[in-house]
């Protein structure tokens, strides 16, 4: 295989691409069937073999016109007659020879192992390393050397030389590292406490979110129903073995349907938890839109039904709507709970799951855990998440220790990590 | 061996000419999707929007290069016994019913039990032999002498053990019958696989694939689609069509028009012997374009608008 294209493979991959061995060669051979010559068409073909959705398709675009979008090094004055240079280096740069500078660069930038950078940092280093590469020394003497109108001119040309290989090098830290610094932030950011996260790693946050939202919707959406051995279904099986005069050699079990699972959420969206209710509500509003059937109500003080709110807006309209219309205030979870009785309390019923977000700090008002009770009697279960850390629960008016006899889960939920693994136990289960 | 129509497949210019001659505009990744299918011998698998002629691909395929089409629609709960191949049951009962007499009658010389059923296993697999095979889809494309085009529509629509069985006749175009054995293609059917992404398909399936994914063309492509499809239509109408239809795109619809409702409306303002557009004819019609009755409260409204951006965007055909 030669080596642009497997340079190629390296910059998609690190785009996002899984590109497996087998469609590296796959990508070889239809590159063999294409050739080099058309480059919409080996666009195309790549595309074809190595990006397997839409995402990655642009993503692989994006890469592919980077990969072949050279830095233009910066026009030459018109070249001089008078001047005179040695070094080939020199020439180029009196002369204005452009495409044999980038030519140069490039040959320098391979020597130097530039593909292998890795962190922004090292950007000085690897351009250092080229510029030395190129002949920096030989040209540093000259200038020195030269008559004071040559030197001039080299030393605008060494500085338009230094801005261009380091654009060389910013554009290869562009296509082969931005893989692994995204992965490792993606990976940090998971684990750190929602409430925690800095502002402008919220978009960030955003598309994890998401991602892991449909990521979960998918797993559950894979097996419905379950096959159940040992219990014959009867009227299955003589159909099966019709064509044997109805003698049963192939006996069929009665399959367990899984239902969809209906889930209520509760979420408190005070003052409190403002911080993490952002994220809870993204979270509610990317798994609304993979799975139907989930109904969702927001409470600082009063009991909000936000479906309607998550249901037809943009998520950037739908977040703000929802924090408007029930947050920010402080949290009365005696009067959420009794607002749900008096109203919803419809919804429940043996299929049901109840999933309370909040802290379960009802600013010393009555918690009314009989109204627990009663939903966890009617619900199939109630799934309690707290942002805040065990030892915190019951301290000041925490009323957590008060509610949790009724949850059949109340964990401790304040990473993106946790709350992964919450909600992805309970979907396998079935909830 | 190569087949007949291979020389039919020499370059992806030849395939763009070559589906348009069978009345499918291709844009240029479909026929380098084609080109490649065939030269590397991998399915394709075609993903996009509904109406945008994902099916329409394969049918014009198959028409093209004078193969048959063989279509299977997946659906949840699809096996292999309706897939790939079943036993005649019916014909092996029968046979037996009637060959019963004259098997008594051959083995009715033989002295012992064990001598009768040695000879017995002389006549081979008698009841499990290609003969009481019913081939289903999948086995009917692989035993087409002269290749065929092979469309599994809708793959996200089956379940994902069958999305495993697949995987041997995507990769080898070979099937495994247990009783049988392997049967291999002669000549590798054309295949091509569509979905409408309702699930995640496995890793698998996708590496073994071409993935291509058709969206909603531009302005230029449509017009081009709705010469070919709907002839009849005179070149200012479409133009003004098309470019109506592109702008309605811009709009958060629940289902935006697809191709294939665009050569719909096309076909209805045909009948209508409409020259020009204009908002009332277009509010009549619209249920043609959008299916969803919140869509068309959605756009009503704004009809006027759309329309005169319509005219100022609206393209020149080559």
């Amino acid at each position: 295989m030669q080596g642009p294209l497997l340079d190629l493979l390296r910059a998609a991959r690190s785009a996002g691409l899984r590109i497996s061995p087998a469609e590296s060669i796959d990508a070889a051979r239809a590159v063999e069937q294409v050739g080099y010559a058309d480059r919409t068409t080996l666009r195309d073909t790549l595309s074809l073999v190595l990006a397997k959705t839409v995402e990655e398709k642009r993503a692989f675009a994006d890469c592919f016109d980077l990969f072949f979008s050279r830095t233009g090094f910066a026009p030459e004055p018109p070249p001089d007659a008078a001047a005179k240079a040695d070094s080939p280096l020199a020439q180029m740069l009196l002369s204005g020879d452009r495409s044999g500078l980038a030519a140069a660069a490039e040959q320098a930038a391979v020597e130097a192992g530039v593909g292998n950078i890795t962190i922004f940092t090292q950007v000085n280093l690897y351009t250092r390393r080229i510029l030395e590469r190129m002949g920096l020394a030989a040209l540093d003497r000259e200038i020195a050397a030269a008559p004071p109108a040559t030197a001039e001119r080299l030393r605008e040309g060494r500085e338009r030389l230094r801005e261009g290989v380091r654009e060389l090098v910013q554009q290869n830290l562009a296509l082969y590292a931005r893989g692994q610094a995204e992965e490792y932030r993606n990976r940090t950011l998971a684990r750190t406490r929602l409430a925690a996260i800095d502002r402008r790693d919220h978009d960030r946050m955003r598309r994890l979110v998401r991602a892991m939202a449909r990521r979960l919707a998918a797993q559950y959406g894979r097996r419905r129903k379950r096959r159940r051995r040992g219990l014959l279904d009867a009227r299955r099986t003589i159909r099966r073995n019709m064509g044997w005069d109805g003698l049963p050699f192939i006996p069929v079990w009665k399959q367990e349907v899984i239902d969809k699972p209906k889930l209520v959420v509760l979420c408190d969206v005070s003052g409190s938890v403002a911080a993490m209710a952002q994220f809870l509500l993204l979270f509610l509003y990317s798994l609304n839109e993979a799975l139907s059937g989930l109904r969702a109500f927001a409470f600082s003080g009063t009991l909000v039904d936000v479906s309607d709110l998550l249901e037809g807006q943009p998520i950037e309209r739908a977040i703000p709507a929802v924090l408007d219309r029930a947050g920010f205030g402080s949290s009365n979870y005696g009067q959420a709970l009794a607002d749900f009785a008096e109203h919803h309390m419809a919804l429940l019923d043996s299929r049901t799951t109840v999933i309370i977000l909040g802290d379960g700090r009802g600013n010393r008002t009555d918690p009314r855990t009989e109204i627990l009770a009663a939903m966890a009697n009617r619900a199939k279960q109630i799934v309690w998440l707290n942002p805040e850390t065990r030892p915190l629960w019951g301290t000041g008016d925490s009323d957590m220790p008060r509610y949790a006899p009724h949850c059949r889960i109340a964990a401790v939920c304040n990473t993106l990590d946790q709350l992964d693994r919450v909600i992805g136990g309970l979907l396998r289960d079935g909830a | 061996m190569l087949p007949p129509w291979h020389s039919l497949l020499h370059s992806i210019d030849a395939t763009d000419r070559g589906l348009e001659a069978a009345g499918y505009i291709a844009s240029r990744p479909i026929s380098t999707a084609v080109y490649l299918a065939h030269h590397l011998q991998k399915p394709i698998l075609v993903e996009g929007p509904a109406g945008v002629g994902k099916t329409e691909l394969a049918k014009a395929l198959a028409s093209w290069l004078g193969l048959g089409l063989i279509r299977m629609q997946c659906y949840e709960g699809l096996d292999e016994s309706k897939a790939l191949y079943e036993w005649k049951y019916g014909k092996q009962l029968l046979y037996t019913q009637i060959l019963k007499d004259r098997l008594g009658a051959a083995l009715g010389e033989e002295p012992g039990l064990d001598a009768a059923l040695a000879r017995l296993h002389g006549f081979g697999d008698l009841f499990f032999s290609e003969q009481f095979l019913e081939p289903r889809p999948l086995l009917r494309a692989l035993r087409e002498p002269g290749g065929a085009v092979l469309l599994i529509d809708e793959i996200d629509k089956a379940d994902q053990e069958f999305e495993a069985f697949l995987l041997e006749l995507l990769s080898d175009y070979q099937v495994s019958i247990p009783e049988i054995g392997t049967i291999r293609a002669t000549v590798p059917p054309l295949v091509l696989l569509t979905s409408n992404s309702q699930r995640d398909l496995g890793d698998a399936l996708k590496r073994r694939c071409l993935h291509l994914h058709i969206g909603l063309p531009d302005a230029r492509l449509e017009a081009r689609i709705v010469a070919a499809r709907v002839p009849g239509v005179e070149e200012g109408l479409r133009r003004q069509l098309v470019a109506f239809v592109q702008q309605l795109r811009t709009l958060d619809l629940k289902k935006l028009p697809s191709v294939s409702e665009t050569i719909d409306w096309a076909r209805t303002l045909l009948l209508l012997h409409v020259r020009e557009l204009d908002a009332a004819l277009i509010r009549d019609t619209l249920n043609v374009l959008l299916k969803f009755e919140s869509d068309i409260e959605a756009a009503d409204p704004r009809l006027a608008e759309l329309l005169q951006a319509a005219a100022r965007e609206s393209v020149p055909v080559r």
